[in-house]
């Protein structure tokens, strides 16, 4: 009956963004896994996403046996998240149990089994032909039943007997003091067990998952960030560390001709990522609004993540330096999301830009600036995620341009993150605001373009109503000087 | 005879097992000394009619639900035990020598 081929393990999609990857192909098919993690780590809503996916994208009904909500209970919880339990139902594509058991109104006496459970369990699977079954939260009968040899026996009978079925199974467990699960149920099942962990470091929760054992399987060994948002939960797959991303010879403008000038190529490498650095007011948003704009007029899929201004306050700001996105953001070109650094974890944030970059397929990414992240994480990982993600814009051949906001200081203080960034930077330019005459004085310099020459000077510029102006090298500066 | 009581009782088997028997035979035997007369047993079989199981919240097999009078008991196992089976649907025994 069973197809068995020599090399490849049958596996069955999970139906969480990215897991599939991190496990190889899912779950080990028609196998129980265990997904374990404490309270409020997301594992019953993992259990009904493997159902409802597995209905809407491959045809599977589920049965979701639940020994802890309730039908309506579940049926709301996860209505925001746009997954319609009582339609499922009505459909015959999922069906779920509840089993209830009230301590104060159950005595024991004598010999008995889980059979019932069993009949349950089997008559819901049969009714409408399931093929996926989620178990939320089976060591709950512990809290029902005094005979714990008995459950324990039992429950692994389940397990046996799911196996023998051909279905595949998600059995949550609660987090144990010493065991993955309160009652040591990964001892029972030893194909797949997932932990899911939830914690709150800096005051900012951030959630993770890992993969702890899986038999017969290659997996992904580190903790991967995952979100839980309006599409359910999805996983930050961690793309490898490879240098061997598409290159383009082709030059794109920086959306300003005097700063085009500077370099030795009238303009940077297309798929190049370029980061701005300087300290508060040195003209960073606006150097990035030129970039959007001239990639909004080669009819590019923009995107725009502002950290420090909503879309509006950022398109009003830069109209008055001449700089009009609002053509663009009607026509959708130009998508600009805003949002606090301090809203959520690194990861988060870093899930969240990898999703709209894989939903809008962006050729130009600005992030505005880079260095709010930097604020919310610790050093290691704060680099570890930047890292990744200049990688996935460089695998994806995207534009991409960073902001990054540094002390007044200069150069050599800069803290170690933004030296991670900058070294994978293609074109670092540093803006400055320094002291001169009793006036402050805007300048610009390139630090450094890869694979072209550029001018080396440090050039001054003002902001007018019409935009950046760059004023001329040291004997114009000269001239400037005698004008005024 | 008052409503209150009138005892009915549900035993819930998957089939003929010894367990099963067991328990049918114990709770036939203390409702004959204790409420003759003021009972009922329903057997319900769960290989037979296994879409019942869900609506007495049964997991256990056997078991024993007091559906009247309420509140609902439910107990689990044989039934060996006669005085925790008396006890655990609140049937106040009749003592040996008044018979």
């Amino acid at each position: 009956m069973k197809q068995i081929s020599n090399d490849v393990f049958p596996k069955i999609s999970t139906g969480i963004d990215g897991l599939d990857e991190v496990t190889g192909g899912g779950f080990p098919k028609d196998r129980p896994t265990i997904v374990c993690g404490s309270a409020g780590c997301g594992k019953t809503l993992f259990g009904i996403q493997f159902l409802a996916k597995g209905i809407s994208e491959h045809n599977e009904p589920g049965v979701f046996m639940s020994f802890e909500e309730s039908k309506t209970d579940l049926a709301q919880n996860v209505r925001s998240l746009g997954i319609d339990l009582e339609k499922l139902i009505a459909d015959k594509k999922l069906r779920i149990d509840h089993v209830q058991f009230e301590r104060s109104e159950i005595e024991e006496t004598g010999e008995y089994d889980l059979e019932a459970l069993f009949i349950r369990l089997n008559h819901a699977i049969e009714s409408i032909g399931a093929k996926r079954v989620v178990l939320d939260t089976i060591e709950s009968l512990f809290g029902g039943i005094d005979n714990a040899a008995v459950l324990r026996s039992e429950i692994r009978r389940l397990f046996r007997w799911l196996k023998e079925k051909g279905v595949t199974a998600v059995i949550t467990g609660e987090r144990g003091d010493k065991t993955l699960t309160r009652q040591g149920l990964e001892e029972y099942v030893s194909d797949c067990v997932i932990l899911l962990d939830f914690r709150v470091i800096d005051q900012i929760a951030t959630r993770r998952l890992r993969i702890v054992k899986y038999r017969g399987s290659t997996h992904g060994t580190n903790e991967y960030p995952f979100l839980i948002d309006e599409n359910g939960i999805s996983v930050l797959p961690i793309t490898s560390l490879k240098l061997d991303h598409k290159i383009y010879k082709q030059i794109i403008s920086t959306g300003l001709a005097e700063i085009d000038g500077l370099f030795s190529k009238a303009g940077v490498y297309k798929g190049s990522s370029i980061l701005v650095t300087g300290s508060a007011g040195t003209a960073k948003t606006i150097l990035a609004s030129y970039f959007t704009q001239e990639s909004c007029r080669r009819n590019e899929q923009t995107l725009y993540f502002a950290f420090e201004e909503s879309p509006e306050q950022l398109v009003r700001n830069v109209q008055s330096v001449g700089i009009n996105l609002n053509p663009f953001v009607r026509s959708k070109k130009l998508i600009i999301h805003s949002s606090r650094p301090s809203l959520q974890g690194l990861e988060m944030h870093l899930l969240i830009l990898y999703k709209m970059i894989e939903q809008y397929k962006p050729q130009t990414v600005i992030v505005d600036p880079i260095s709010s992240l930097i604020s919310i994480g610790t050093a290691g990982e704060v680099r570890d995620m930047l890292v990744r993600l200049i990688d996935l814009l460089k695998i994806k051949g995207i534009n991409a341009f960073f902001t990054s906001l540094t002390h007044e200081e200069g150069l050599d203080q800069k803290d170690q993150t933004v030296n991670a960034i900058s070294s994978l930077a293609d074109t670092w330019i540093d803006l400055g605001n320094i002291k001169q005459d009793n006036q402050r004085v805007r300048n610009f310099r390139v630090v450094k373009s890869r694979g072209m020459g550029h001018e080396t000077e440090t050039r001054q510029f003002i902001i007018t109503d019409k935009g950046i102006k760059l004023l001329g090298t040291k004997e114009n500066s000269e001239n400037n000087k005698k004008s005024k | 005879m008052p409503k209150e009581d009138k005892y009915e009782l549900r035993l819930y088997v998957a089939g003929q097992t010894p367990k099963s028997i067991t328990a049918l035979k114990n709770i036939t035997k203390y409702c004959k000394e204790h409420l003759e007369g003021k009972y009922s047993i329903e057997v319900i079989d769960l290989l037979k009619n296994p879409q019942l199981a869900e609506g007495d919240q049964i997991f256990a097999i056997p078991t024993l639900v007091r559906k009247v009078p309420e509140p609902i008991r439910k107990i689990i196992g044989d039934l060996s035990n006669e005085e925790r089976v008396l006890v655990g649907l609140n049937i106040r025994p009749i003592p040996k020598n008044n018979r």
